[in-house]
């Protein structure tokens, strides 16, 4: 091998050139290690964990948003349902009102009516009543008028008195 | 090879079609202009190099040029030279009027340490005797050697090989050469980077990567999630810093053999021993943290017939020459790999001295940028291929055991 190497200067390591070469070579590994590579490679590995960790958080945020939209649309749909239904329950309420208030005027219309009628016969009674009494009170004085027109005279009472007694000894 | 041999055509159309596609978009957009300007620029500033190369070879060529052959040698020497390590920083100019940094020679002799700047014993011919330190040195051919007693031929303290190496004794080398120098700027060139993406990295803690950071972070993502990821499984992570630092420090230094000028220029991935070192890390992280069911794998492999294990260890025998066949492989691929580029590169424009016509140049110099351009590409894809491989052998190291 030596003598191979020996043939041509160009291929005999000169022992000073490597010596130096690898002393500076030895001396770039370690600065290098300490001063670039250490602090690169961390630089370098933390900035794609982060751009990994930030892609991994766009997706979860992309998933959640998709979430988030379909909830809404949920919520949406829920409450249209829901304003369906307060609506319809309203339109029935207001129909039973209607309805009920109907009935109700109805009743009480035919209530009242009865009640007129009640008053009218109480007046048509009390009415009869006065009017019977009056034409009593008028007949009466009608005739108190007529009798005295008859016993105006003396001897047409006494003879009334004597028929009256006659009548009264014969029982 | 084979690889980059595949990947020729690829890259051309790769290449085509990106300055196609500049070249339609940029009337339109301002970026695209200005992308394209600079690309030009570079174009230029590369052929402007070339140019001040192909002057430098035809300098040092024209010195000899009465015979051929010597002419051809000289070329070759000149490559080799250019792509070897030196005691001095070389920029232009020959002889007196050359403009050189001097670099610090540092030498281990008898229990002694002697140091002086390179350039002064300038002088390579082997000639003369200097005494450093109570030890007398000579220098030849840019190399420091003890003297012999009696000159050669040449009048030199030398007695060389059949290779024209000198079989002299020498003391231990540890000199700051071209390549360390180099090798130290580059450390500081990835210090720098990665301190200041680091920073970015701290300070915009959660936030998108801007400016350098954002450059660079697909690099290390590539590291991570295709070169360790696949090759280690879930133990990746303690092997990460290693990666990282080989991949950027072969890519780096790749880069910086490319450009000609001062910064860069060395060789140092082209060079064996420092390929050799990085093997040898992988080597010793692969056997360190291997177990027992690798070393299982190699000195007793399950599925095998009893007969290729005893009497004749045939198949341990195999399997540990495969466990030191990785780095070597990993060593020679990339210091070939990176040598065979700048020869190319070289020799394309040592053609333009050889042929002795300028015309050559129309040639040489789209080829040499086409080949530059490759070896752009050829700067990752060897440093990828280190890294991966080198994650493969330790990723076969820590593996579990698994049902066959």
């Amino acid at each position: 091998m030596l003598i191979i190497l020996s043939i041509n200067p160009l291929v005999s390591p000169d022992p000073g050139l490597f010596i130096w070469s690898a002393v500076a070579f030895l001396i770039l590994l370690f600065v290098l290690r300490k001063m670039a590579w250490k602090p690169i490679t961390e630089a370098l590995t933390e900035r794609e964990n982060f751009i990994e960790d930030s892609l991994n958080k766009a997706e979860a945020a992309k998933e959640e948003m998709a979430l988030l939209v379909k909830k809404n649309d949920d919520l949406l749909k829920q409450a249209r349902a829901e304003r369906d239904l307060i609506l319809q329950e309203a339109k029935k309420i207001k129909d039973q009102m209607i309805a009920d208030a109907k009935s109700t005027a109805a009743k009480e219309g035919a209530r009242m009516i009865e009640q007129a009628k009640l008053e009218i016969n109480n007046q048509k009674a009390i009415a009869m009543a006065d009017i019977k009494n009056q034409v009593s009170t008028l007949s009466l004085d009608i005739a108190e008028k007529v009798l005295r027109k008859q016993f105006e005279d003396h001897k047409k009472q006494e003879e009334l008195v004597g028929e009256l007694l006659k009548e009264v000894t014969l029982n | 090879m084979k690889f980059i041999v595949c990947c020729v055509p690829c890259a051309t159309k790769i290449n085509s079609g990106f300055i196609e596609i500049m070249v339609k978009k940029g009337i339109y957009s301002s970026k695209k202009i200005k992308a394209l300007v600079v690309f030009t620029l570079l174009m230029a500033f590369n052929i402007f190099i070339i140019k001040a190369e192909t002057k430098e070879i035809a300098s040092s060529a024209g010195k000899t040029d009465s015979i051929k052959t010597e002419k051809d040698e000289d070329i070759s020497a000149f490559i080799l030279h250019h792509i070897a390590d030196s005691h001095e920083w070389h920029f232009w100019g020959k002889d007196e009027n050359k403009v050189v940094l001097p670099l610090p020679v540092i030498l281990w002799s008898n229990g002694n340490l002697i140091t002086f700047l390179s350039n002064k014993h300038e002088d390579e011919s082997g000639k003369i005797i200097f005494n450093e330190k109570g030890s007398n040195l000579v220098n030849y051919d840019g190399k420091y050697y003890y003297p012999l007693k009696e000159k050669n031929a040449d009048g030199a303290f030398v007695k060389v090989d059949e290779n024209n190496i000198p079989i002299n004794e020498k003391p231990f080398d540890i000199s700051i050469t071209k390549n360390v120098v180099s090798l130290f700027i580059s450390v500081f060139v990835l210090l720098l980077i990665f301190g200041s993406v680091s920073k970015s990295y701290k300070t915009r803690i959660g936030k998108a990567p801007k400016g350098l950071q954002s450059v660079l972070e697909p690099f290390i993502l590539f590291v991570r999630d295709d070169i360790a990821k696949p090759q280690l499984g879930i133990k990746y992570e303690r092997f990460m810093p290693y990666l990282l630092t080989l991949f950027f420090f072969v890519w780096v230094n790749n880069l910086l053999g490319l450009i000609p000028i001062f910064p860069g220029g060395a060789n140092i991935t082209g060079n064996i021993a420092v390929t050799m070192m990085l093997a040898l890390c992988t080597f010793l992280i692969t056997t360190v943290n291997a177990n027992k069911n690798y070393w299982k794998h190699v000195f007793n492999t399950p599925g095998v017939p009893w007969w290729l294990k005893l009497p004749l260890p045939i198949m341990p025998a195999v399997e540990f020459i495969g466990v030191l066949a990785r780095p070597i492989a990993l060593m020679i691929r990339l210091f070939a790999n990176i040598t065979a580029g700048h020869i190319l590169i070289l020799s394309l424009l040592g053609l333009i001295v050889i042929l002795k016509s300028v015309f050559i140049a129309g040639f040489s110099i789209p080829f040499v940028i086409f080949i530059s351009l490759i070896e752009l590409l050829v700067g990752f894809l060897q440093a990828f291929i280190f890294t991966i491989l080198s994650a493969l052998f330790i990723g076969l190291a820590v593996e579990e055991e698994h049902a066959h």
